[in-house]
């Protein structure tokens, strides 16, 4: 017997085979049914298998020694492959696929045939298989080796075979086949065999380390999933599925695979020798789709994919932890806990191999060495694309990267077809999800930090004015007060219409509702604030308060301020009257007083003040004489005016419309009094009638927008703080007035009686 | 066995809570604890996160210089750290790199 050297993976497959075969445990595997279904599974004419029994010597032992089996197994591949059945071609042929059986049996055999199928066997066992049962001479077989007969072969059993071929080439991806039904696979699946069968072919060469296009139908290793999906070959290839199924489906389909394969191969050797042989180099249809995978997750081309992020992205493809270790290890190059595009291509692409089946390399293939990906952008597509290889193109991906080149293209659409099936099951949707739930849980959580600062954003004009306010209440700690003083605080704040208050009234309530935490972790300042702006406007009538209160926190006050300053000006002027000028200038008061006094029927408070404004005007203007003191009416005058004028601006609502017409009526007489002191008075009467006409009002439109009514308010206080300022100063010169007016009386009385004279 | 081992430990911590020591000890000379029957040394080695490597040397090899020693544990420490940076690899469980089980065998092969 000849030597037969066998590659690794050969020689795995065959003592796995023979371990099937060996039924007895006898480690010489006797003409058993397992060895002829095996070698019927082969698909080779009976003539083949024959002669392939009588090469390796079994008819002479009459039984199946393990070095008999094994030169039949090697001679089935050979077989399979379409080359001439010869004692010498055992050594001599160095890409020789595994021999591929069909079905049955031929799982178990193209499962082994896949994981060692990287280069060789393919053929064989199914043609070993086949050819087993009918024996025949050897030398016809030979003539069927050529070429044609390999290719007539293939077609042959691949026909029948075709269905689990197509299921095989998915038992790789059947990892991912489990999930779904590789009926749809299949069909892509046979292109992709084919192309594997010749990538396989060239994988001799490089076979010792990564077999990627093998590997991917080797994938069968994973025996467990596989096996569902292999079963469903058994029975699509009734007459293998006689045979147990060592490698149920994959073995099929590895077989009809590698049928098909086979007759690919060869022509795909032929062009593949030509191309490059690395089992691991990608295309770069696989490259793109690494890159668009690696973009999922780091859309920075240049930037680094966290460890975290590629745990979990590799992690998807529901490969072993420890594989999955292997492969970052070889990936991370520069083992900085990340993945760049490059090494993202490099662990996707030995994802994508190792689910199809191949064996993990020892060391980072060069194919995949980072440096390629500085020199590829593609490079960095394997790194994303492994992640996306889980969903589906790992099994193309791998096949891809074989050196089938034109297999590979031809299987990446086919890949792409079933990448898609591949992102369905792939948990990066529900990463995606749990991304984005993160990311919504997240937010949350700024609203609380957001609503201790008093700005909670969002916020019109009113929100802020009210988030002020929950500032001042959350001070207190109140926080369910906060809601009502948040209303309130809307209606007092804005100007804006009622909408804008929900707004923020809702909007608030809801930041409030997150923030009671936040509101409880201020200290409570005093509740106090809150209770202000609710009773500003009942204690707008107030009049104690508005005494008290010389700050004005509700906007009420400033209208019950204005009230009460109103009256007391009045008896200044009769005062100071009285005191500088005595009875006479009391007289002279009065009397101007008293043409004024039909105006305080009309009006109440204001009009008393503006008729005492009026008299103090008038003795002013009397003793108009100095000029200091009209160019201080003057002045005091414009002051009022523009006071006035503010106040009638004021006065617009329906209740003050007495009270500007008084103002007017004041305004008036004022103009025509103004080269008298008295428009003095009269100005400053109206502005302070206008003032208290305003105010008034105010209680009465409590039922309108509380922002227009706070910004009145607000205007009222202004202006009352204007009048009282020109209230003093009016007084003032009233006084100073009033004593010159004396003065000038008592000449004048002095020089009367010369007068007379 | 194992008991030389945890009382080695025990040194190793006794020699870490010496303050002022950034990486621990790099080295610790078990030569008193030198068994009857067996010879061996026990190194000691620390490293920032704490973690303890303890080398055990037979004496009946020719000594190891302490130089060789450390550069052993600096090789260790290396792979471990490439260990630790998968992300696949979760501390505290054995470590199941072959890319660490290759250094570590290539170094105990190389001092034999």
């Amino acid at each position: 017997m000849e030597s037969l050297t066998l590659t690794d993976i050969e020689q795995k497959y065959y003592s796995d085979l023979f371990v099937y075969c060996d039924t007895d445990n006898t480690k010489k595997v006797a003409s058993n049914g397992r060895v002829l279904d095996l070698f019927r599974a082969a698909q080779l004419p009976s003539e083949v298998v024959l002669q392939i029994t009588e090469l390796c010597g079994a008819t002479r032992l009459g039984h199946f020694g393990r070095s008999q089996f094994y030169i039949a197994l090697k001679l089935i591949a050979i077989a399979q492959s379409g080359l001439p059945l010869r004692v010498e071609s055992l050594n001599s042929v160095k890409d020789l696929p595994l021999p591929r059986f069909v079905v049955g049996k031929n799982e178990a055999e193209a499962r082994h045939a896949a994981l060692y199928q990287d280069t060789d066997s393919q053929g064989l066992y199914p043609a070993s298989a086949t050819a087993v049962i009918p024996r025949p001479p050897g030398r016809g077989l030979q003539n069927k080796k050529g070429p044609p007969s390999s290719t007539a072969l293939p077609p042959e059993p691949t026909s029948p075979v075709v269905s689990p071929h197509q299921s095989p080439p998915t038992s790789p991806h059947s990892w991912r086949k489990h999930k779904r039904q590789h009926s749809g696979g299949n069909a892509d699946r046979q292109p992709v065999v084919a192309a594997t069968g010749a990538v396989w072919t060239q994988f001799r060469e490089p076979q010792a380390g990564p077999v990627p296009g093998e590997g991917m139908w080797p994938s069968h290793s994973p025996p467990p999933p596989g096996q569902e999906s292999w079963v469903s070959f058994t029975a699509d290839t009734p007459p293998s599925s006689a045979l147990p199924a060592m490698h149920p489906s994959s073995v099929q389909e590895s077989t009809t695979i590698r049928t098909v394969a086979s007759a690919a191969t060869t022509n795909e050797i032929q062009r593949q020798s030509s191309g490059y042989d690395d089992p691991w180099k990608i295309t770069d249809e696989q490259r793109q789709y690494y890159i668009n995978q690696f973009k999922t997750i780091q859309p920075d081309l240049t930037g680094f994919i966290p460890g975290s992020a590629a745990k979990e992205f590799f992690t998807k493809s529901k490969l072993p932890i420890l594989e999955l270790s292997h492969i970052w290890e070889l990936s991370d190059f520069d083992k900085d806990g990340a993945l760049t595009l490059d090494e993202f291509c490099a662990a996707f692409h030995l994802v994508v191999a190792r689910k199809n089946g191949y064996d993990l390399p020892e060391k980072l293939p060069e194919s995949l060495m980072p440096k390629l990906i500085d020199l590829d952008d593609s490079a960095e597509v394997s790194e994303s694309t492994a992640d996306v290889g889980y969903s589906g193109s790992p099994v193309e991906v791998t096949p891809n990267k074989s050196p089938s080149m034109p297999s590979l293209n031809q299987a990446w659409p086919e890949m792409n077809q079933s990448n898609e099936q591949w992102e369905t099951f792939s948990e990066r949707s529900s990463s995606s999800q749990t991304l984005t739930q993160f990311d919504s849980n997240i937010a949350p959580a700024d609203p609380d930090t957001a609503i201790v600062h008093p700005v909670p954003i969002r916020m019109t004009p009113s929100k802020i004015h009210m988030q002020e306010m929950e500032l001042k209440r959350t001070g207190s700690g109140e926080t369910t007060s906060a809601f009502p003083l948040l209303i309130d605080c809307d209606g007092y704040s804005s100007s804006d219409s009622f909408t804008s208050d929900q707004e923020p009234i809702t909007r608030q309530r809801s930041q409030s509702g997150t923030s009671p935490e936040a509101l409880k972790v201020v200290a409570p300042p005093p509740p106090p604030p809150r209770p202000h702006p609710s009773h500003s406007r009942s204690s707008s009538l107030d009049m104690n308060r508005t005494f008290a209160a010389t700050s004005a926190p509700g906007q009420p006050q400033p209208s019950t301020i204005a009230f009460p300053p109103a009256v007391p000006p009045r008896p200044l002027p009769t005062q100071a009257e009285v005191a500088p000028g005595g009875g006479a200038v009391l007289t002279t008061t009065s009397p101007q007083q008293i043409p004024q006094q039909p105006n305080f029927a009309d009006f109440s408070q204001f009009q008393a003040f503006a008729a005492s404004e009026q008299p103090s005007s008038l003795p002013e203007k009397s003793s108009e004489g100095a000029g200091p003191l009209r160019t201080v009416k003057s002045d005091g005058q414009a002051d009022e005016r523009s006071s006035a004028t503010v106040n009638s601006a004021k006065g617009s609502s329906g209740p003050l419309a007495p009270p500007p017409k008084p103002v007017r009526r004041r305004l008036k007489s004022e103009d025509e009094l103004r080269p008298e002191d008295e428009q003095h008075g009269p100005q400053k009467s109206n502005v302070i009638a206008a003032v208290l006409a305003t105010q008034p009002s105010i209680p009465r439109s409590v039922g309108k927008d509380k922002k227009a009514i706070q910004a009145s308010i607000r205007r009222n206080k202004e202006t009352n703080t204007v009048l009282a300022r020109l209230n003093s100063e009016l007084q003032q010169q009233l006084k100073d007035l009033l004593e010159e007016r004396i003065s000038l009386e008592v000449q004048l009385e002095q020089l009367r009686p010369f007068s007379h004279l | 066995m194992s008991a030389f081992l945890h009382t080695s430990l025990d040194v190793v911590e006794e020699k870490i809570s010496a303050v002022g020591k950034s990486l621990g000890d790099q080295r610790e000379l078990y030569l008193g604890l030198l068994y009857p029957t067996e010879d061996y040394k026990v190194y000691g080695y620390v490293t920032n996160s704490k973690v303890k490597f303890v080398i055990v040397v037979d004496s009946s090899n020719t000594s190891l210089r302490d130089n060789e020693i450390r550069s052993m544990f600096r090789k260790l420490h290396n792979s471990f750290t490439d260990v630790m940076c998968n992300p696949f690899h979760n501390p505290g469980d054995p470590i199941q790199s072959k890319a660490f089980d290759g250094i570590v065998s290539g170094m105990m092969v190389q001092t034999g």
